[in-house]
């Protein structure tokens, strides 16, 4: 069975099934939608015109019985960026796509008509464009619609925050709860968006599976890949007990938690929002302390959080969500920035950047910092309405900044900076400043040898080894995400020899290749550079590979650090 | 000299979650692992003022020690 690619192209309202051209037979995930892009979208198009493409693509070990291998893929170019951009998701999307031989969906054109919305419905070996009465509604009340009398199909679709095409929105995933993954960063959901497509519906057919070449090849290698994931101590323990949140506690006895828009490395509340006394409130009132993102997940790191009267508030509310809008808004009532979380699900907008956007906000006087009343109202009536406030938080950090006349805007390549202070965690700082993706920490996890100790330790204080770390970290990143593997599953990859071979094992048990771990680093090598070159293309140049200035000239309390890396060591990241 | 410690996750359970302790001269991080029956390996992050322990192993009065078990996210 050969996997195909499917089509559809809003100018003409065809779609089509076409076979996988040779050179993108061997990529799945991140490495086939950037090769997409790179191939495919003209580099200085309009991100929300018709010459933007957007593209979904299952990775490779994708719907097998592999643990921790249900990674839906998204590409285009970034209203956000405006480069090229890949987000992964979990949910239910990416096994389904894989069991029916979805290579990769490729959504282009805009629509003709500037009235009439549309979902795409996929199965095996058929595609096709529906118009939808959906477009309006909030993302939990499309999935449900979608899902009635079909409980089983997945569901990939916007909110009204990517119909109005702000460059935060993002794109939700159903999970096997019927509850939302996200497609999170660089604003896919506006290209969606733009493309008057409000969902894509996947259904099951009877006996769809993925082809594997040797089977019992790819059995002994899965078993093996489970029981690494297993034993260590992140992966095995620590993540399905206390989930990402536990990250509140350690980045600000580190010193590096960003607060109130980074002016400060420690939040006072940190107590107050943090993984220990969320890991109580949930069993207190009877949520969910383990939950996983998709079927075959075995590390279970999300949760479900009920309110105080034990009603379900919100689920997979991680770290980088209560940081952005808990410690760098300088509120610390976790139950409101639950019911916040949830909303920014409904409404499909980033968190991350929403959070940094409103921390701008906040410091150019717009509401105080520590206003939780003031956050729920921005998303509940602004970003949802479209005011002009909701507008301008809702184009990212970047514009909030701007509008508002503020220094300490913290982004890259137009991107706000997730929950690490770059100044107190250097690692992490060398990839914001180098993806092709914007400021992403996702990209090459430096945190992992600056803070936790795992894969070794680097001094986070010092320059010593940064680079090669995030250069490292970038590389594999890449090849993991193109594999559809969860990036927690680094954790064991990197402590692990073990855990890599068996995804050698698997990649070539699946596909009959007989490649080898180096093979496997040099795609995540040329992955990269192929979205570098893309956003060569696009106009960008090794001075967008910058933190912005106010990291060099404020120093980040307790440790008083600043960003002192030279223009020449940064641009040494890129020598391979 | 006084000592102020904060454990976190699962190390709270049966015993604390900050506390300042009483020790003597000379005491390392070590001492103080063992003084509150944490074995080593267990010990996933240990910061002594925020910064990881091998800057300081040998503590000082009003220091600041931070243990975690082995921990991730992000």
């Amino acid at each position: 069975m050969n996997d195909k690619i499917y089509r559809a192209d809003l100018s003409t309202l065809k779609a089509w099934i076409e076979d996988v051209p040779e050179n993108l037979n061997s990529l799945g995930g991140r490495g086939l939608t950037s090769a997409v892009v790179a191939s495919e979208v003209e580099p200085l198009c309009h991100p929300l015109g018709k010459n933007n493409k957007l593209v979904f693509a299952p990775g490779l070990l994708s719907g097998t019985t592999a643990a921790n291998t249900g990674r839906l893929s998204a590409g285009g170019k970034s209203p956000l960026t405006k480069g090229i951009k890949e987000s992964n998701s979990g949910g239910t999307s990416a096994q389904l796509f894989a069991r029916a031989g979805i290579k990769a969906l490729i959504i282009e054109g805009l629509p003709e008509n500037k009235n009439e919305y549309y979902g795409i419905r996929i199965r095996k070996d058929s595609i096709e464009i529906e118009k939808t009465h959906l477009w309006g509604k909030g993302n939990f009340e499309t999935i449900e619609a979608l899902s009635k009398g079909n409980e089983k199909c997945g569901v990939i679709s916007i909110g009204v925050a990517g119909e109005m095409k702000m460059a935060a929105a993002n794109i939700s995933v159903k999970d096997p709860q019927g509850k939302i993954r996200s497609l999170g960063r660089g604003g896919l959901g506006a290209v969606m968006g733009s493309k008057h497509i409000k969902y894509v519906v996947v259904e099951p057919s009877e006996n769809d599976q993925v082809h594997v070449e040797d089977p019992v090849k790819f059995k002994e290698a899965a078993k093996k890949f489970a029981k690494a994931l297993m034993a260590h101590p992140v992966s095995g323990e620590g993540l399905p007990t206390y989930g990402t949140n536990i990250l509140t506690n350690v980045l600000h006895e580190a010193g590096g938690l960003p607060t109130r828009n980074f002016s400060s490395g420690n939040f006072e509340g940190h107590d107050k929002i943090s993984g220990e006394t969320m890991h109580d409130l949930i069993e207190e009132r009877g949520g969910k302390v383990k939950h996983g993102c998709h079927a075959g997940c075995v590390i279970q790191c999300s949760q479900v959080y009920n309110d105080k009267d034990g009603n379900y508030l919100t689920s997979g509310f991680e770290y980088e969500t209560i940081w952005a809008t808990g410690a760098n808004c300088g509120i610390s009532d976790l139950d409101s920035l639950a019911y916040a979380d949830n909303l920014m699900d409904d409404i499909g907008i980033d968190t991350i950047e929403t959070g940094a956007a409103v921390a701008v906000a906040m410091e150019a006087g717009v509401l105080e910092f520590g206003d939780s009343k003031g956050f729920v109202k921005i998303v509940e009536q602004d970003i949802k309405n479209g005011t002009p406030l909701g507008r301008i938080i809702g184009a990212g950090a970047e514009v909030t900044g701007k509008v508002f006349g503020v220094t300490r805007v913290p982004v890259v390549k137009g991107q706000a900076l997730p929950a690490y202070d770059p100044r107190a965690v250097k690692g992490i700082g060398i990839t914001y400043a180098t993806s092709p993706m914007g400021a992403d920490h996702t990209a090459g996890y430096s945190v992992t040898s600056n803070i936790l100790s795992v894969g070794g330790f680097i001094d986070p204080l010092k320059k010593e080894g940064q680079i090669e770390l995030s250069r490292n970290l970038q590389i594999a990143t890449a090849s993991l995400d193109t594999a559809g593997l969860c990036i927690f599953t680094a954790f064991a990859i990197l402590d692990n020899a073990e855990a890599m071979e068996a995804i050698v094992d698997m990649l070539n048990a699946k596909s009959g290749s007989s490649i080898t771990g180096d093979d496997v680093m040099s795609l995540g090598a040329s992955v990269l550079k192929m979205e570098r070159e893309f956003n060569k293309r696009a106009g960008f140049n090794e001075k967008d590979d910058r933190l912005p200035e106010f990291f060099s000239l404020e120093k980040c309390p307790p440790h008083n650090v600043i960003w002192d890396f030279t223009d020449e060591e940064i641009d040494s990241f890129w020598n391979f | 000299m006084k000592i102020r410690v904060k454990l976190f996750a699962q190390f709270r359970k049966n015993r604390f979650k900050e506390k300042e302790i009483e020790v003597s001269e000379d005491t390392s991080v070590s001492d103080i692992l063992k003084l509150l029956e944490i074995d080593e390996k267990e010990a996933g992050i240990i910061f002594v003022n925020g910064r990881h322990f091998e800057n300081k192993p040998v503590l000082e009065n009003g220091d600041q020690v931070s243990i975690f078990p082995v921990v991730g996210g992000g």
